[in-house]
């Protein structure tokens, strides 16, 4: 639809605002099922899944930008990556907020002690925590500044982050672990991707560099 | 005949630029709408799980003239949860793994005519009825804590009567280590056995003097009413101070054996859970926490007390057992 409209010269600045605005549905539906009770016999719980199920969509998305551009040539959602993934790492935020404001009362301590114990927790904190860069790192300038090599550095701790949310997610499973399991496949592909055309790239060079 | 209206002057009219940045300005807010809209579906679809907004009704079956009666030795001095989250808020794997599937798919089950096989180590293997059975001893209503390994908690009036007085009447013989409980096996009824989920049919097991102990029940009803399908009917066991996993669904089977039951949580992941799974706040599991839990219908946890808070009746039975050992 996108690649259509730019081809026939509409323009695309409608697309991300669209995307934007289509994020917030989840969060609305959230809000509004929480104070009208429809979240079921534990709210909470059901919060914390769906929001860092959200958390772990938008991060995907993000990571699927580039893979689109390179297989199929598309350029236009490449428009949404810096989107998706700080709508990632807000998701991310509001629902460790969650956990620690409403599911654990705020008991900072007893959040840092599972931190430190639980495999489950740790996983889920430091992906959180490596997000943290990569969004302060998410303004223009900031491949100037840093210097593109650096920036891109940091920025392939996405790839990292969406991996431990995977874990994260696999840990809190009980049995069927077929879900967790299919955003797993989706990442292995979509860095698969990112693998190949990048010693493709270097060979590439060499190859110059030789001749 | 009217004037016709003056000719707006030249600078209202509107230039052919923006006439056609009109058109342009209508198609982009279709797509602006169109992709927000299937976006911000598509988003909730994935994320969504657990509400309970498409089926929230309880499929409780009106009772069949049971009469029971209050057993006041068995109550909790605590708010009962609402039976709408009794009976939407279900673990029944066989039914579905998500929270609210229990009470979706519960319609398949046939709950009557219903017969239990009694095997194993007993003075006469037979067929029984289930209301046979509970034409023997009657109903009694007791209101239990059932906690999850899961940590969240209820509070439930169940209708039942006491295992103990099951097994008497059974008469095991003195080989008898054990009584182990199997669920019906039937795809049919219980669509997610099509799945791999868990090894099936979904086995439980107690050691004879817990099957014995007075709080071991045999649920066949709750809040007045036969067991909703979700709930495990129409025949289920309540064993209050262990994980709610122990309390095993739609018994088709009771054997007394002289090995310890391989049962199916255990097996599926035993570094996770054990075969007493009694619930004590000082043994985690090995994912998360077991010190606290929410109790549902509160939005904040409480401490979980050793036992669920049967320590008095059922501490005993574990002395001189490593509990961190044998969770």
């Amino acid at each position: 639809m996108a690649e259509a409209t730019a081809r026939r010269g509409i323009g695309l600045d409608w697309l991300q605002p669209a995307v934007l605005t289509g994020s917030l549905v989840p969060f609305a539906l959230i809000a509004w099922r929480a104070a009208s009770g429809a979240l079921g016999a534990n709210p909470v719980a059901t919060a914390l899944n769906q929001l860092g199920l959200l958390a772990l969509i938008f991060l995907v998305s993000s990571l699927m930008c580039t893979p689109l551009k390179l297989i199929l040539g598309w350029t236009w959602p490449m428009r949404l990556r810096k989107t998706l993934g700080l709508l990632g790492f807000f998701t991310a935020l509001t629902h460790f907020a969650v956990y620690l404001l409403i599911d654990q009362g705020g008991a900072v301590s007893r959040v840092l002690a599972d931190v430190v114990k639980r495999p489950f927790i740790a996983v889920g904190f430091i992906a959180l925590l490596l997000l943290v860069p990569v969004a302060l790192t998410s303004r223009k300038d900031s491949p100037k500044k840093l210097g593109f090599k650096v920036w891109k550095r940091v920025h392939q701790l996405v790839y990292v982050t969406a991996f431990l949310a995977i874990v994260h997610f696999v840990l809190r499973v009980k049995a069927d672990r077929s879900e967790p399991y299919a955003y797993g496949e989706i990442l292995g592909l979509l860095f698969a991707v990112r693998l190949i055309d990048a010693s493709r790239k270097w060979r590439a060079a060499r190859a110059k560099h030789r001749a | 005949m009217r004037k016709l209206p003056a000719e707006p002057p030249g600078s209202q009219i509107t230039s052919p630029e923006m006439f056609a940045r009109r058109r342009e300005f209508i198609k982009k807010a279709g797509l602006f709408a169109g992709t927000s809209a299937l976006w911000g579906v598509g988003l909730s679809a994935l994320s969504g799980r657990g509400q309970a907004d498409k089926s929230a009704v309880p499929k409780v079956q009106p009772a069949p003239g049971w009469a029971f009666q209050k057993n006041n030795a068995f109550v909790v001095n605590e708010p009962l949860t609402s039976l709408t989250d009794v009976t939407t808020y279900n673990n029944f794997y066989e039914l579905g793994v998500d929270k609210s599937d229990p009470a979706e798919n519960a319609g398949h089950l046939r709950t009557r005519p219903w017969t239990v096989q009694v095997k194993g180590h007993v003075e006469h293997e037979q067929t029984l009825d289930l209301d046979t059975i509970i034409h023997w001893f009657g109903l009694e209503e007791r209101v239990y804590r059932m906690r999850c390994v899961e940590a969240w908690s209820m509070v439930i009036p169940w209708l039942g009567f006491p295992l103990a007085a099951l097994i008497r009447r059974l008469a095991p013989t003195s080989r008898a280590k054990y009584v182990q409980f199997t669920t019906l096996l039937d795809e049919t009824q219980l669509p997610n056995q099509k799945s791999g989920v868990l090894p099936w049919p979904y086995v439980e097991g107690l050691r004879m003097d817990e099957a014995m102990n007075d709080l071991s029940f045999m649920a066949v009803g709750l809040y007045g009413n036969p067991l909703p399908g979700q709930n495990g009917a129409p025949l289920r066991l309540v064993v209050p101070w262990k994980y709610g996993f122990k309390g095993v669904k739609s018994i088709v089977e009771i054997a007394f054996v002289e090995e310890q039951p391989i049962t199916t949580w255990n097996q599926a992941a035993p570094n996770e859970y054990g075969f007493y799974a009694n619930v004590n706040p000082h043994v985690d599991h090995p994912r998360w926490s077991q010190a606290t839990e929410r109790r549902i219908g509160e939005l904040s946890r409480r401490d979980t007390l050793p036992f669920n808070g049967y320590a008095e009746q059922v501490a005993s039975l574990y002395s001189g057992l490593d509990l961190a050992k044998n969770y």
